[in-house]
């Protein structure tokens, strides 16, 4: 056999690409900078603030009520979790008694949410990596889902279901029907999921051992949510601080502990399990009782900080509101889950390839709103 | 560990007895070295370096000043009875005439969590210590700070605006900034 001759006429050097911001794998408007040596990655660098809206600074001038409103537009994939998050520090800061069936009703359309937005992440999971099939999949079952939020929110995508203090409206009377419907629907559905996409050697060859993120790492990064999970980081906001009607369900936190895009896509497909269960757990006994309970038109809260989580379907969201006792927050933040998952993505692309960082990006499930706010 | 807890423990590593035995307690944190040892909790805190406060909050609340800002964070992530491991919030405040930096910290072992708090008058030219060798989420977060408040942060490895773009003027979330274009006032 000929030994092979190294080619030294030609030498390779870094050089930089624009991934975005109309790239179809960043899912909205992000702009990654890349430094490339061929096609391996060297630095990945995100260049933010296409779509930022200072959601933070609007808060400031606007009423508690009408801040519900803005946090839809932040992760609008999981906006009835987001408005929830901003009711119950309004509540909590208040000490409003909310009744049982409010609870209740959140947690169902909160984990009706989850689903739809995992939904649409596994569809596009599979067309990032050229399966074009799975995402009409996913656009079919999560189309059942925005049909019973527009029955009983009145919307489909930005639901403003949840004021302070409780419901808007009380759930619509097929309300209990319909979830029961797709709840029987979807679980013939993940066990088709699995047949088309998780089982495929295709697939599970592109996602193996692709974008590690070791568990030390991610709690140093503050990854939350399914990506962290999949690295063995126990972090389900729903476990450690429950909240609405969490603690009287029983549900088993999704962990792996591989941490590449394959245990971060299979944690998300559990999830989808659970979140059934929880629902079903619910649904026959949603207790009688008051949609909402009355609160001041101008709601004004304590002076003081309050803090509030919640899981949302990109993982730990955090709204930290800085009281003055006035009719306005003195200084709203919202520590979005998708800006934290995001800085851990350079960690995880460096040496890797462009295909690799689709691959990682699409299980990180960004949602450019969310990160930008 | 409960707050009462933690506010002995780590009241503890910034005594208040004669003035020249503190120069050599701050020389101890910045080695890094882990204190194992339970300091006995008699001695009372300096408030010139750092005060408590539970009020109006849900979590125990330091404010510290910004010369042991460093030292008091890494041995709260260091110190094993603290390990304070998960930085889940970090905010820029405009207090009015201060500025200042909430970080909101939790540890994934113990499960317990606190604030620190951190200010500077100077408005012209504020700056901390940057903390992101310390938990590497801070980068971005201290990015945003920059880009927002105009805090700057010392030994940060990226420090540019991050949403704004490079030429923007001003900082939009101190409560003096003006734009007579984009923001409705009511």
């Amino acid at each position: 056999m000929q030994p092979t001759i190294a080619n030294t006429n030609f030498k390779t050097e870094p050089y930089q690409i624009n991934m975005g911001p109309q790239h179809p794998a960043t899912h909205g408007v992000l702009n990654l900078l890349l430094t490339i040596d061929g096609e391996i990655i060297k630095k990945v660098e995100p260049d933010l603030g296409y779509i930022h809206r200072s959601i933070e600074k609007m808060c400031e001038r606007d009423s508690y009520q009408q801040i519900v409103h803005l946090t839809d537009r932040m992760d609008y994939l999981s906006s009835n979790i987001n408005n929830e998050a901003v009711c119950l520090a309004v509540e909590n800061a208040l000490q409003l008694e909310i009744p049982e069936r409010v609870k209740v009703i959140r947690t169902i359309i909160g984990e009706l949410t989850r689903i739809s937005s995992h939904c649409l992440w596994w569809g596009v999971m599979g067309m990032d990596v050229g399966a074009l099939t799975t995402y009409f999949y996913g656009f079919r079952d999560r189309e059942m889902l925005n049909d019973i939020f527009e029955e009983t929110c009145g919307a489909r995508l930005t639901m403003n279901y949840n004021v302070p203090g409780g419901l808007m409206l009380d759930i619509h009377p097929n309300f209990v029907k319909r979830v029961k419907k797709f709840v029987a629907h979807f679980k013939t559905k993940i066990p088709e999921y699995d047949r088309l996409l998780t089982d495929n050697v295709i697939f599970q060859k592109r996602t193996k051992g692709v974008g590690i993120l070791s568990k030390e790492d991610a709690i140093s990064f503050g990854v939350t949510g399914p990506v962290g999970r999949a690295s063995g980081y126990s972090c389900d906001v729903r476990k450690y601080h429950p909240y609405s009607a969490l603690d009287k369900v029983t549900f088993k936190e999704c962990l792996k502990t591989e941490g590449d895009t394959f245990a971060r896509y299979q944690v998300r497909i559990m999830e989808l399990w659970e979140s059934l269960s929880i629902v079903e757990q619910l649904i026959d006994n949603i207790p009688e009782g008051e949609h909402r309970v009355a609160t001041n038109a101008v709601i004004k809260l304590p002076k003081g900080e309050y803090y509030q989580k919640v899981e949302t379907a990109r993982g730990e969201l955090g709204v930290y509101i800085i009281s003055t006792g006035t009719k306005n927050p003195y200084r709203l933040k919202f520590r979005s889950p998708g800006f934290s998952n995001l800085s851990a993505l350079n960690h995880m692309a460096v040496g890797g390839k462009i295909g690799d960082l689709v691959a990682t990006m699409a299980t990180l499930d960004l949602v450019i709103p969310d990160i930008d706010r | 560990m409960t707050n009462e807890a933690l506010q002995q423990l780590i009241g503890s590593w910034f005594p208040n007895p004669e003035v020249d035995e503190i120069p050599q307690i701050i020389e101890n944190l910045e080695t890094s070295e882990v204190l194992e040892e339970n300091v006995e909790s008699s001695k009372p805190i300096n408030p010139s370096l750092l005060e408590f406060t539970e009020e109006g909050s849900q979590f125990l609340s330091i404010l510290v000043q910004p010369e042991h800002l460093y030292a008091l964070m890494n041995q709260l992530k260091l110190n094993k009875q603290t390990h304070f491991d998960y930085l889940f919030c970090l905010s820029g405040v405009d207090w009015g005439e201060e500025l200042g930096v909430v970080y909101h910290l939790e540890s994934t072992t113990h499960r317990h969590s606190i604030v620190v708090n951190v200010k500077t008058k100077n408005r012209e030219n504020p700056n901390f210590d940057s903390i992101c060798d310390i938990w590497r989420t801070a980068e971005f977060h201290e990015r945003e700070a920059f880009d927002f408040f105009g805090i700057k942060f010392n030994n940060h490895p990226n420090l540019k605006r991050l949403f704004l773009t490079e030429d923007w003027e001003g900082f939009p979330l101190r409560k003096d900034y003006v734009d007579e274009i984009n923001m409705v006032i009511k």
